[in-house]
């Protein structure tokens, strides 16, 4: 395995049914790029995204990722590994605080116990203390510090999307998955969210992110990889995907 | 800082005013201490449902199964049943231990469901608990079935017996007011073990399966234990509440921990406020003291109004209780006083960038 690639999804296939969601979809995402997943509606792009965080179980095929094979029988042993993702419909703990949204993604990484807890004793106070500076620092990595006593449900809907961007970035990720994160946005939304990823790449972080707006994918990402029924059509760089028969024909439906 | 005094001087005058109840209590008839008991023990099943329901969003129909298994853990090793008498201290912790286990048990097969589906299958579960007591009294009787344990020992602490009256420093302590001020330290206890587990790593991620089970499984909790340990905890203070109940009435029949023992304790919780461990306790007690009012009330007022009963005591509770959570659905849906975020201390200096 080459070892600048960071996943490795092997021939994913995920049937429902008799739909073929996934078919032998293979692709490799390297360190530290930006890599676009896109497609017609229905072309299986949550779906791989499902497959490969656990929520749902691959009909076939296997991922390699950080140079080992993913379990990913359960979300939770993808997150250990170091996935986190972030949802099409922003899936945030409504009644929480912003700020506790994040100390929740710090789940993972901490280990206090009911016994710690009740007892209250030093081990467990200052992990309690760490994982809420760790917390805050995210908040005003995305740039939503301001808010961090605001419940999620009463924030506007681009600090939304930055605070599950933050809650995923808790757990400590080698690569983030992030499903459709500029939908609903506008102009300047999209242009700050933009900076955002940038600055998460430079910062060390592999993203590979589903989106619809072209011209952010085009943009922002060094490779694209499109789905059609399932398939993967192309995998290359923005400007020859653009140029690609395949992908045209897919999406105008020639 | 006055913030503070405030606050200080505040939970004085309640602990102040929680010690010196009973004996105002007593002054009205030593009935209203043991009502107070009872209340208190509410307030305790409150509180450990209250983790299930409240914390993790789990809606268990069962509860009074926990209760049961404490109190018959209780009643079985001290009474004359199998002429074991150990004392309370090493006996409630077997009892929240097995009530834990049944926790468990309940909670295994149960994962996967949520609301109705997981109210019925926990149902079922106390129905079942409730239904075993009742027949275990063949071929080797264990729980004495439907005629119950009698005779459990009282709490005992060295030569102080919490069956009888005693005199401390010229002041003469009734049985139910020592029970008292042992459920009360046992109270303060639980809710202290509350309050910190809402705040902690663990309350977090109770609370973040209540909100998005998906959502929560995606950022690493491993929902299979989390939830297994609400079940377990919840159920554990079940058992200490039932072990504690065993020893006030010195006698238990499966008849005390029927269906709607569940659906009480339930009410409370959810008239209270799901989720505000205060909101829990001002449900719990409301709903345990107003019944005995109305008992104390309804018949005299119908006696002096129409010489004759009326309606009996009974139906009017439930007429009220059905109106009550009839006018708090259409008022206040979240509960008298429900969860409202908790404001956590923003530290300015933790902030780094």
């Amino acid at each position: 395995m080459n070892p600048s690639c960071l996943l490795e999804a092997q021939a994913i296939s995920k049937r429902f049914g008799g739909v073929r969601a996934l078919h032998e979809v293979s692709l490799t995402i390297r360190q530290c790029e930006i890599y676009g997943l896109i497609g017609p509606n229905g072309a299986g792009k949550t779906t791989f995204f499902n497959v490969l965080t656990g929520l749902c179980t691959a009909s076939s095929g296997n991922f390699n990722f950080a140079g080992a094979p993913l379990d990913i029988s359960a979300p939770h042993l993808v997150a250990q590994a170091g996935i986190a993702r972030t949802f099409q419909n922003i899936r945030l703990f409504a009644n929480m605080t912003a700020l506790e949204n994040v100390m929740v993604g710090r789940h993972l990484r901490t280990h206090a116990g009911v016994i710690g807890a009740v007892l209250g004793c030093a081990a467990t106070r200052a992990e309690e203390n760490a994982i809420q500076q760790r917390a805050v620092e995210l908040l005003h990595y995305v740039g939503i510090a301001d808010r961090a006593n605001h419940l999620a449900r009463n924030l506007p809907y681009g600090d939304q999307r930055r605070l599950e961007i933050a809650r995923a970035l808790a757990t400590d990720p080698k690569l983030l998955a992030l499903d459709e994160p500029a939908a609903g946005m506008n102009a300047t939304e999209t242009a700050a969210l933009r900076v955002l990823i940038e600055g998460l790449r430079n910062d060390g972080l592999t993203v590979m992110l589903i989106e619809h707006d072209v011209k952010l994918v085009m943009g922002l990402c060094d490779r694209v990889a499109v789905l059609d029924y399932g398939e993967k059509i192309a995998e290359d760089v923005p400007e020859n995907v653009q140029r690609n028969s395949k992908v045209i024909e897919a999406y105008l439906g020639a | 800082m006055s913030q503070a005094n405030k606050y200080y001087s505040g939970l004085a005058v309640l602990i102040l005013s929680l010690l010196v109840l009973p004996f105002a209590l007593s002054a009205a008839g030593t009935a209203w201490v043991r009502i107070t008991n009872l209340a208190i023990l509410f307030v305790f099943l409150s509180l450990g449902l209250n983790i299930v329901v409240g914390f993790a969003g789990l809606l268990d129909l069962g509860y009074v199964a926990f209760y049961a298994v404490g109190a018959y853990v209780y009643a079985l090793l001290a009474s004359p049943h199998f002429g074991l008498h150990l004392p309370f201290w090493m006996i409630l912790p077997i009892g929240a231990g097995l009530a834990a286990l049944f926790g468990v048990l309940l909670g295994t097969p149960t994962l996967k469901l949520r609301g109705d589906y997981l109210a019925i299958v926990t149902l079922g579960f106390g129905e079942i608990v409730r239904i075993f007591l009742n027949n275990l009294s063949q071929p080797i009787n264990i729980t004495n079935g439907p005629r119950g344990i009698t005779l459990i020992d009282p709490v005992r602490l060295g030569s102080i017996s919490f069956g009888r009256s005693d005199q401390f420093f010229g002041l003469v302590l009734s049985g139910p007011m020592k029970y008292y001020y042992l459920l009360l330290l046992l109270l303060s206890l639980v809710i202290v073990v509350n309050l910190r587990l809402q705040n902690s790593r663990i309350g977090r991620a109770w609370e973040a399966i209540r909100e998005d089970e998906m959502a929560a499984r995606a950022i690493g909790i491993n929902t299979t234990r989390i939830k297994l340990l609400a079940f377990a905890m919840g159920a554990s203070f079940g058992g200490v509440a039932g072990g504690m109940f065993s020893a006030i009435q010195g006698f238990i029949s499966p008849e005390s921990f029927v269906l709607t023992e569940s659906v009480m304790i339930l009410s409370m919780v959810v008239l209270g406020g799901m989720g505000n461990i205060w909101g829990v306790v001002a449900g719990a007690v409301l709903l345990s003291f107003v019944p005995e009012m109305l008992r104390y009330t309804v018949v005299p007022l119908q006696m002096t109004l129409f010489s004759r009963i009326v309606i009996e005591p009974e139906v009017i509770r439930l007429l009220l209780f059905g109106l009550a959570l009839v006018l708090m659905m259409r008022f206040r849906p979240a509960g008298l006083w429900p969860l409202r975020a908790r404001q956590r201390e923003f530290h300015k200096q933790a902030a780094i960038k």
